[in-house]
């Protein structure tokens, strides 16, 4: 018999990157919030890289910190090293990158955690969901504990039935020998839902103090100070090195030789797994004409010798990893600490949810993270922040929120997931935002804080920070529209040192910035210079006004995006009552069940005269509504 | 509702003397009356009927007479604004109209689209909504295999070959944003950019040209006949058309004073310019000098330049000569039958390795070389008429042309020293243009080529 535990508004399964986000957004709104997880030594545990960020992934951390997350501020407490990356590209693809002191960080987001307003966090091992009605109520742990919900949101990651392979070897686990998650699989299988079997894999770790570093390459951190979050201003200065070693001949032949016995390769059907991260034994199968590979030996922590060997994934059995370990130079003498693996796992086809993280056929059942088919830290936070203000959006009364893919990496994640589906585990990349100019690492905040204070996870005093930056922008392009500059002998030498074409007539400061030559900095020696405006904002003046051209470009497409997701689709429209859709569109048309005829557009499948038609027959329904 | 504006031609094709294109959005109005000249259309009444001149606003040059429709919403078929022009000079004339106005930026009609505004802005009702769906499915069913069946197989494959080439360039740059750690991607530079681009463009290019060629089959090669007067060209232009029986001999127009005489060289369709054209051309470059008689010419496909055996080289000779240097003319020196004057040498001298046949009409001799050196011109040229790739549906030619205008941006901003992720959005552009196509429009194209292209990973 189960016994009465309580009552919650929000319940949140699962304590990893999409179950922190979830249950502080929630909370933050008011909702009384119940978080259970297995470990809670292991609340936002990295199985995987100790890394946050990178492009695409470093632009959500952002976005999720805009909207008021907690990533951000816990990895800027934590990083040991941190990197801009491709600062020699344009804005739009420029990202942060931290390297994770992965002990500090669980340490640091416990502390945030219990520290939290209206949330109360707990472990616990969940094993089936409440339901009334097909109204997901509340959860049973497996203690018989029995708690009551208004919504509950499932952030489960990869311990879904989760299956550890190594060899030959295999056994039921969640990663890192965390307990698997059997019957709230199963429980979730009987309640209707979809599942599919994934797999990703880790490499091994090696002690630091067994690498012969004067072998490899050393790859420090940036000088200048940078950071995730927009509150954050204080820097942690003293960094530690990354380095970089490869694979070679050696390496190759002995993976070759060995390839049957990895538990991948074995010739046992398994869950798909990413293309982008391939084990080193896909790499070697699919590219064998690449003479080395490069690993990056990055550290686990600072008061920790681990060592994790970025390129090395693999499921081979423990004594071939001994061995191909000691083929790459620096790791000759390399003792493994932890071997790597393969897991795999159920997850949840997503394109069963509402574009608010919502089970279309369960009302009160919310999934976000690793359970919906994506992988990654980041991409969990951006599903869990989402489930969370969406869930709580119940609660407190507001609007759902959905973001468009114009506003947010987030909405183009969650977009991608929920029309299309994904056949591996998905990961952001750049190249997904076809808007990828107007989702930009440096307006994160412009694009989003608006939002996460109209939902209530901003505080006041940052949003007025924010309305400052915002007019101060303003304010200044506004000034360098209205500022002559001449030509004279220091814009002359300006333009001369930077290779630029000399100045012939007169022009506004506003159009000189336009040149691909000229940067803010540079335009102050020869302007008055503004009182003493902020970095930020001279950085974002600069952008906005060189790649206006761009940027209106982009805008105009966002417009007629948002011209086809305005077309609404009613909630009770009959596809089979369609007579002109092709039925492989009405098949999709039904699963996804689209919310605009712009996300219908998108579903593969569905042809432009399928669209066409939609929109006439939804304007018909329209009228049809009138003439009754 | 939708506001951008749409355009097609509205009469079925080779049927009816006249030829309507329609517009219809509010664009519809400004944009005739920015290429009509004639009346301001832009405060014209609704209802009205306009009599005037559609130019072709880059050489500032009448292209056709119309009669223009103007009818503002809500009364109108779609309720929306409307334009009608009428043509009267068989298809040529309106394709021309057509290529016009789409220059301006208003975007081609989907099939069937005209109806469905109208119904969207519920000018049909319920009851012929069925109706208007099962247009839309047919009409867009059959305008697809239309152009399926117009496009050559050789063409989807060069077109499929061009995206292939943009997809990798994409890919190589979109690697270097993901994966900037990977020492083992070389980093993609603007120079390596601007070779892919410019290769693609030439061949964009060249379709292009070759779909003007295409259109030139079916039309005819605009042919000029040039000379001082009295040298003989009439008669040339008689002798062509009473050897060679025209195919169409006369496409009178409203106003008389166009005569088009369409006649065929050994398989070469010529379209002889107007009668009018040619007297003006007499003292043409007198009157214009040499650079516009030069515009002028420059709109001819071919140019067949007479001068007089039994004279000598004038001044005006000379500067005919000038006028066309570079184009594509073949002198003809008539009336061999008489006493030579003119200095051959010389003549060769100026035509710089042009065809130069000594003929009498008079005689009728002269005439095959003639010809033959006619047919010669054209096929040794880009046109191959047996075994050619053109481009010859109008949607097709349209995309074509965005593709080009998006590769033109990213050259551009090749040229601005962009960062490359910058260049590259409007390098995805130009493969999505081409994707459409040959209908091939999937957005995953990327990312799978990103991963087969590439080795990465953790
Ligand atoms: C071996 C391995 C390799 C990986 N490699 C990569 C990689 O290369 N690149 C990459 O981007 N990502 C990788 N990942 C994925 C990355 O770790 C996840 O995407 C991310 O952690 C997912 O976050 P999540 O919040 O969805 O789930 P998790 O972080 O897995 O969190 C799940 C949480 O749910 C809890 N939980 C599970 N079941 C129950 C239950 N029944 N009751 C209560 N609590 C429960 C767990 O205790 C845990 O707190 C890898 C993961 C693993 C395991
Ligand atoms: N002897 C001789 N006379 C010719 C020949 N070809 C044309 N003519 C005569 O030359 C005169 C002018 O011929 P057209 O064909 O009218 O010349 P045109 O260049 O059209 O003259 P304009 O219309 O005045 O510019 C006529 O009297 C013709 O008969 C030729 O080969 N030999």
């Amino acid at each position: 018999m189960v016994y009465d535990a309580g009552r919650y508004d929000v319940i949140v399964i699962g304590a990893g990157h999409a179950g922190v986000e979830a249950g502080v957004a929630a909370a933050k709104m008011g909702a009384k919030t119940l978080m259970l997880t297995l470990n809670l030594d292991m609340v936002a545990f990295m199985p995987c890289n100790p890394s946050l960020g990178g492009p695409a992934k470093g632009i959500v951390v952002r976005e999720v910190d805009a909207l008021g997350g907690v990533m951000a501020k816990v990895i800027d407490k934590t990083y040991i090293q941190m990197r801009m990356l491709n600062t020699r590209k344009g804005p739009a693809v420029q990202a942060l990158r931290a390297q994770a002191d992965k002990p500090l960080y669980i340490k640091e987001m416990k502390h945030v955690l219990e520290n939290q307003e209206n949330l109360t966090l707990r472990q616990g091992m969940v094993n089936e969901l409440i339901m009334e009605d097909g109204v997901c109520k509340g959860v049973v742990t497996e203690t018989k504990a029995a708690y009551y919900a208004e919504s509950v949101i499932v952030t489960t990651g990869t311990f879904m039935r989760g299956k550890v392979l190594m060899g030959d070897l295999e056994y039921e686990s969640g990663p890192n020998n965390q307990r698997a998650s059997i019957k709230l699989s199963e429980n979730l299988e009987d309640l209707g839902l979809d599942l599919t079997r994934f797999k990703t894999g880790t490499p091994p770790r090696v002690n630091s103090h067994s690498i012969d570093y004067s072998k490899t390459e050393m790859q420090p951190g940036d000088e200048k100070p940078q950071c995730f979050s927009y509150e954050t201003t204080e820097f942690i200065t003293d960094q530690i090195p990354c380095w970089l070693t490869y694979t070679n001949e050696v390496t190759h032949q002995l993976i070759n030789d060995n390839l049957s016995s990895s538990a991948m390769y074995s010739g046992m059907k398994r869950g798909t797994g990413p293309r982008y991260c391939p084990s080193i034994e896909d790499k070697i199968v699919r590219f064998n004409d690449k003479p080395r590979h490069q690993i990056f030996l990055e550290p686990e922590g600072r008061d920790t010798e681990e060592v994790y060997v970025q390129g090395l994934s693999t499921s081979l059995p423990e004594d071939i990893q001994h061995d191909m370990v000691k083929t790459v130079p620096g790791l000759e003498n390399a003792e493994i600490m932890r071997g790597g693996y393969a897991i795999e796992y159920d997850a949840v086809i997503p394109t069963q949810l509402w574009p608010t993280m919502e089970l279309k056929h369960i009302p009160g059942l919310f999934t976000a993270g690793q359970i919906n088919g994506t992988s990654g830290y980041e991409e969990a936070a951006a599903q869990g922040i989402m489930a969370g203000i969406n869930a709580g959006a119940k609660i407190v009364g507001k609007e759902p929120l959905i973001l468009d893919r114009s506003q947010a990496y987030i909405g183009v994640l969650i977009d991608d997931l929920v029309t299309k589906g994904t056949k591996e585990p998905y990961r952001l990349l750049t190249s997904r935002a076809e808007y990828r100019l107007l989702l930009r690492h440096d307006n994160a905040d412009l694009r989003l804080t608006e939002i996460g204070h109209d939902y209530g996870l901003i505080t006041e005093e940052r949003y007025d920070q924010f309305v400052e930056k915002q007019r101060l922008v303003e304010q200044e392009k506004k000034r360098l529209g209205k500022l002559i500059i001449k030509p004279g002998d220091a814009v002359q030498q300006m333009l001369q040192n930077a290779n630029g074409a000399p100045l012939k007539e007169a022009v506004k400061a506003y159009d000189m910035l336009k040149r691909p030559e000229v940067t803010y900095d540079m335009l102050e020696h020869v302007i008055e210079t503004n009182g003493d405006l902020p970095d930020i904002v001279k950085k974002q003046v600069e952008i906005q006004v060189k790649y206006e051209g761009y940027i209106k470009k982009a805008n105009e497409q966002v417009d007629r995006m948002l011209k086809m997701e305005s077309k609404k689709i009613p909630d009770d429209i009959d596809y089979d009552d369609i007579d002109g859709i092709a039925f492989e569109a009405k098949e999709k048309l039904k699963k996804v069940r689209p919310l605009s005829v712009g996300q219908a557009s998108r579903i593969s499948g569905v042809n432009p005269s399928d669209v066409s038609i939609l929109l006439v027959y939804i304007e018909q329904g329209k009228i049809a509504r009138v003439a009754n | 509702m939708e506001t951008d504006t749409i355009t097609a031609i509205s009469t079925p094709v080779g049927e009816g003397a006249i030829s309507i294109v329609r517009l219809s959005g509010s664009a519809a109005i400004p944009v005739t009356a920015g290429v009509f000249q004639g009346k301001n259309l832009h405060d014209a009444e609704t209802h009205t009927i306009h009599y005037g001149k559609i130019i072709d606003p880059e050489t500032n040059e009448a292209a056709e007479e119309v009669m223009v429709t103007i009818m503002r919403g809500p009364k109108t078929f779609t309720r929306e604004d409307v334009v009608e022009i009428n043509c009267h000079g068989g298809m040529i004339a309106v394709n021309r109209v057509l290529e016009i106005i789409l220059e301006q930026g208003v975007r081609i009609a989907e099939p069937g689209e005209f109806t469905k505004r109208a119904f969207l802005h519920g000018r049909i009702d319920l009851s012929q909504a069925e109706a208007v769906m099962d247009l839309i499915r047919s009409k867009t069913d059959k305008a697809m295999s239309v152009a399926l069946k117009q496009m050559d197989g050789r063409l989807s494959q060069l077109i499929g070959r061009l995206r292939q080439q943009l997809i990798e360039t994409v890919a190589h740059v979109e690697v270097n944003i993901d994966y900037p750690e990977y020492d083992d991607v070389e980093e993609m530079s603007h120079e390596m950019m601007r070779t892919q681009t410019q290769e693609v463009h030439a061949e964009i290019d060249h379709l292009l040209e070759v779909a003007k060629q295409g259109k030139i089959l079916r039309e005819g090669l605009s042919t000029a006949i040039i000379g001082r007067p009295n040298v003989g060209k009439s008669s040339l232009m008689n002798t062509l058309v009473q050897e060679n029986k025209a195919i169409v001999t006369e496409v009178p127009g409203t106003t008389r004073d166009t005569i088009e005489e369409y006649v065929n060289v050994r398989g070469v369709p010529l379209r002889l310019v107007d009668t009018a054209g040619i007297r003006e051309t007499e003292d043409m470059v007198e009157k214009i000098g040499v650079d516009r008689s030069r515009k002028v010419l420059e709109e001819s496909d071919m140019i067949l330049f007479v001068l007089n055996y039994n004279e000598e080289l004038t001044e005006e000779d000379k500067k005919l000569f000038e006028a066309v240097r570079g184009l594509d003319y073949i002198v003809m020196v008539n009336k061999s039958d008489l006493e030579q004057k003119l200095d051959l040498t010389k003549v060769n001298q100026l035509a710089e390795g042009k065809p130069v046949i000594t003929a009498s009409l008079i005689k009728e001799k002269g005439i095959d070389e003639l010809e033959t050196a006619i047919a010669e011109t054209f096929f040794a040229g880009d046109i191959d008429t047996g075994d050619m790739t053109y481009v010859s549906n109008i949607r097709h030619i349209q995309l074509l042309k965005q593709a080009k205008q998006s590769l033109e941006d990213a050259m551009s901003s090749l040229d601005m020293e962009m960062p490359l992720d910058i260049v590259q959005i409007d390098v995805t552009r130009t493969w999505e243009f081409l994707g459409e196509i040959i209908g091939d429009t999937a957005s995953d194209g990327l990312i799978d080529q990103l991963f087969s292209q590439f080795c990465l990973g953790k």
